[in-house]
C-alpha cells in the first residue's frame, strides 16, 4: 500500500502543477488559500523525499553551492558597478558640490567602500537591495515585485509548451526515421532552432494580429494574449527538445534490453511507454538546465516585442538610465531564477536517476 | 569520444590527414551541409567585397524616395530615410559577419586555453577555474552580455562612438561566449588525457605545454570545430538582438539588428522592412546550423544529435 502511494505520489504531484498552471493560463483566480497548500505539500513532499533516500548531504551541498554561486554574482556585479568611473548623476551642468554630498548620503554612497558591500550584502538577506536612482524614493524590491508575475508567468507557460510540442514530435520523428514525418519535423526543429525570436514573434504579429485579427499584437491580460508571446518563446526550446528527444529514442531503441522487452512479447505502446520513454528522457531533463538560461534570455526580447509589463522592461530601461541599483536587482533576480531552475533539475535528476548520489 | 584509430597513429601525419579526409569525404555526401557550406563562401564573398557589390552606400540618403516598396532602381525598396534596402542589407551581413566570426576567434582562444588548462591540471586549479565558468553560467547570457557592455561603455575607451559601439559590442560577446567553449575543451582534455598516446608521450619526457599542444589539441580539434560553427550563428544573434534592444550598434551604421529594429518599428505599414533582414538572417543561421550539423556528423558520428 505505502509503496503504492510513494509511487504514485509523484506524478500525482506533477498533473496538480500541471492543473495550476493551466489554470492559471486561464486566468481562473485562485484562492490564496490553494496556492499557500501547494507549496506546503511541495514541500513535505520534498523533504520526506530527502529523508527517506538519504540524499541530505547531497541537497545541502547543492543547496549551499547554489547560495555561494549568488553571493558571488552579487559580489561581482557590485564590485563592477561601484568601481565604474562615472555615475547617474553625472549631467552636462554639474551640480554644486553640496548637493552632490546630500545624494551620495542619500544613496550611502559616502561611506567606504567596504562598508557599502556589507550594507548592500546584509540588505539582501532582509530583501533590500535599496532605492532607484531614476524613480526617486521608490524601492527597488517593490518594483521588481510588480513586475516578477508577468515574467514567471511567461517562462513557465513556454517552457510547458516547449515540453509538450517537443517530447511527441521527437519521439513521432524517431518511430518514423528517416521517413517523411521525421524529415518534415527535424525541419521544422531546426527552424525552431535557427530563428530568433525577434523574427518569429514580429512574423506572428503580422500574420495573427495585422492580417488575421485573431489575436491581440501586445499586453499581458488574459489567454488570448498570452498565446503569441509563449509561441515566439517556446518555440526555440521545442525544437531543442525535439531534437534531442529523436536523438535519444534512437538510441535506446537500439539497446538490448528494448529488443529483450519486444522478445518477452510486450505491446508496442508499452514498450514505448514503459522502457523507451522512461529511458530517453533523461538527456532531455539534463539540458533543462541550458534551456531555462536560454528561456530567460529569450523571455528578454519577447517581453520588449510584446510590450509584456515584465523584468525585460527595467533592465533595458535600467542600463539606458545608468541605474545601478535596479541593474543589479535585475541582475540578481534572473540570476537567482536561473540557479534556482538549476537547483530543482539536479533535483529533479536526483530522482529519475538515483546513481546520481553515489558521485 | 575519440575513435581508436588516431590514438594508435597519433604521430603519423599520414593517418592524421586521413581522418580528415574521412570526415571531408563524409560531409561531401550530406547534400544540406555542401549547400549551407556553398551559401556561407557567397555571403563571406559578398560581405567582403560589399563596397563593390552594393549598388549605394549604407547610408546614402535619397529624400525622394522614402519608405518605396521595391522597384527596378531600389530592388528591395528603401526605408524611412531613403537608403537603398538592398544595400543596407549587404553591407548589413559585413557588420554581422565580422563581429560573429571576430568574436568566435577571441573566444576560441580564452576559452581553450582556459579549459585547456583546468582540464589539464586537474586539482584546485580545475576546481577554482570551474567555479568562475559555473558563476558566469548562472547569469542568463543576454544579462551577462548587457552587464559587460555597461561597463565597456562607461570606460569611455574611444571617442568616436561608432567605435566605441563596436568595440564594446565586440568585447561584451567575445567575453560571454568563451564559457561553453571552455567547458566543452576542458572535458575533451580531461578524456584525452586518460589516452595512452599521452600517457606514452609523457613517459619519454615531453613537457605539458608540449603534450598540449603537439597530441591532445590535434585530437580534440573536431568537437571545437562544431561547437565554432554552431557558436558562429550564436554571435550573430546575440549581436542582433543588442542591436534590436538600441544598445549595440546604431544606425547608420547597418547590422541585420539594426535593420530588424528599424523594421519592426514600422512593420505593420511597411512590412518589407522586417522580412528582407528576417529572410536573410533566418537563411544565414540555417545554413550555419545545417553545416554545424554536418560538421558534427562527419567528423564524429558518435556525437550525431548530442550538441
Amino acid at each position: 500500500m505505502i509503496e503504492k502511494i510513494r509511487a504514485y505520489s509523484f506524478p500525482a504531484l506533477l498533473v496538480w502543477l500541471l492543473f495550476l498552471v493551466i489554470n492559471s493560463f486561464f486566468g481562473f483566480s485562485m484562492h490564496p488559500l490553494v496556492i499557500k497548500g501547494t507549496m506546503v505539500l511541495l514541500v513535505v513532499a520534498f523533504g520526506y523525499y530527502v529523508v527517506n533516500m538519504k540524499l541530505f548531504s547531497y541537497v545541502t551541498h547543492r543547496i549551499i553551492d547554489a547560495f555561494l554561486a549568488f553571493f558571488a554574482i552579487a559580489t561581482m556585479t557590485f564590485l563592477l558597478l561601484r568601481l565604474l568611473p562615472g555615475g547617474p548623476f553625472d549631467q552636462e551642468k554639474t551640480l554644486p558640490p553640496e548637493i552632490m554630498a546630500n545624494i551620495a548620503k542619500k544613496y550611502n554612497l559616502d561611506a567606504p567602500i567596504y562598508q557599502q558591500y556589507f550594507d548592500y550584502i546584509s540588505g539582501l538577506f532582509t530583501l533590500d537591495l535599496g532605492e532607484s536612482y531614476k524613480y526617486i524614493g521608490r524601492p527597488i524590491t517593490e518594483m521588481l515585485i510588480e513586475v516578477l508575475p508577468a515574467s514567471v508567468e511567461l517562462g513557465v507557460f513556454s517552457l510547458l509548451l516547449a515540453f509538450i510540442l517537443g517530447i511527441p514530435a521527437g519521439v513521432l520523428s524517431a518511430a518514423n526515421h528517416n521517413k517523411f514525418l521525421d524529415r518534415l519535423l527535424m525541419f521544422g526543429s531546426i527552424s525552431g532552432v535557427a530563428l530568433p525570436s525577434f523574427v518569429v514573434a514580429p512574423f506572428l504579429i503580422l500574420i495573427f494580429a495585422f492580417k488575421l485579427e485573431w489575436l491581440p499584437a501586445a499586453l499581458w491580460d488574459g489567454p488570448s494574449y498570452y498565446i503569441l508571446p509563449v509561441l515566439a518563446l517556446g518555440s526555440r526550446p521545442a525544437a531543442t527538445i525535439a531534437r534531442l528527444t529523436r536523438a535519444s529514442v534512437l538510441e535506446v531503441i537500439a539497446s538490448d534490453y528494448i529488443r529483450t522487452a519486444k522478445a518477452k512479447g510486450l505491446s508496442r505502446l508499452k514498450v514505448l511507454f514503459k522502457h523507451v520513454l522512461k529511458n530517453s528522457l533523461l538527456p532531455v531533463l539534463t539540458i533543462s538546465g541550458p534551456l531555462v538560461a536560454g528561456l530567460l534570455s529569450g523571455s528578454f526580447i519577447v517581453e520588449l516585442i510584446f510590450a509584456i509589463p515584465g523584468m525585460a522592461k527595467h533592465f533595458v530601461q535600467s542600463v539606458n538610465n545608468r541605474d545601478y541599483p535596479l541593474i543589479m536587482g535585475v541582475t540578481l533576480l534572473y540570476s537567482g531564477l536561473l540557479i534556482l531552475s538549476n537547483l530543482i533539475v539536479d533535483l529533479l535528476y536526483s530522482y529519475f536517476d538515483p546513481r546520481i548520489k553515489l558521485s | 569520444m575519440t575513435t581508436i584509430a588516431p590514438t594508435l597513429q597519433a604521430d603519423t601525419a599520414v593517418a592524421s590527414k586521413s581522418l580528415w579526409q574521412d570526415s571531408m569525404s563524409r560531409l561531401k555526401k550530406n547534400k544540406a551541409a555542401m549547400i549551407s557550406l556553398y551559401f556561407i563562401i557567397f555571403l563571406c564573398f559578398v560581405s567582403l567585397f560589399a563596397k563593390y557589390i552594393a549598388p549605394y552606400s549604407f547610408e546614402t540618403q535619397n529624400m525622394d524616395a522614402i519608405l518605396q516598396g521595391p522597384s527596378s532602381k531600389y530592388w528591395l525598396g528603401t526605408d524611412s530615410l531613403g537608403r537603398d534596402l538592398l544595400s543596407r542589407l549587404i553591407y548589413g551581413a559585413r557588420m554581422s559577419m565580422a563581429v560573429a566570426i571576430f568574436t568566435a576567434i577571441i573566444s576560441l582562444v580564452i576559452g581553450s586555453v582556459f579549459g585547456a588548462i583546468s582540464g589539464w591540471f586537474g586539482g584546485w586549479v580545475d576546481r577554482i577555474m570551474m567555479r568562475i565558468v559555473d558563476m558566469l553560467f548562472s547569469i542568463p547570457s543576454l544579462v551577462l552580455l548587457i552587464l559587460v557592455k555597461v561597463i565597456f561603455d562607461s570606460l569611455n575607451l574611444f571617442e568616436n562612438p561608432e567605435l566605441k559601439a563596436l568595440t564594446s559590442t565586440l568585447m561584451a560577446l567575445s567575453l560571454t561566449s568563451w564559457v561553453t567553449l571552455a567547458r566543452v575543451v576542458r572535458g575533451q582534455v580531461l578524456q584525452a588525457k586518460e589516452m595512452l598516446y599521452v600517457e606514452a608521450a609523457r613517459s619519454i619526457g615531453a613537457g605539458s605545454a608540449y603534450t598540449l599542444w603537439k597530441h591532445v589539441i590535434p585530437n580534440i580539434i573536431g568537437p571545437i570545430v562544431v561547437l565554432l560553427t554552431l557558436q558562429i550563428p550564436g554571435n550573430i544573434l546575440f549581436e542582433s538582438f543588442l542591436a534590436f534592444l538600441g544598445l549595440g550598434l546604431q544606425p547608420p551604421f547597418s547590422s541585420w539588428g539594426v535593420l530588424a529594429n528599424e523594421g519592426w518599428s514600422l512593420m505593420r505599414s511597411y512590412p518589407h522592412l522586417i522580412i528582407w533582414p528576417s529572410v536573410a538572417m533566418a537563411l544565414t543561421l540555417y545554413a550555419f546550423s545545417y553545416l554545424g550539423d554536418g560538421l558534427r556528423d562527419a567528423l564524429d558520428p558518435k556525437m550525431r544529435g548530442r550538441m
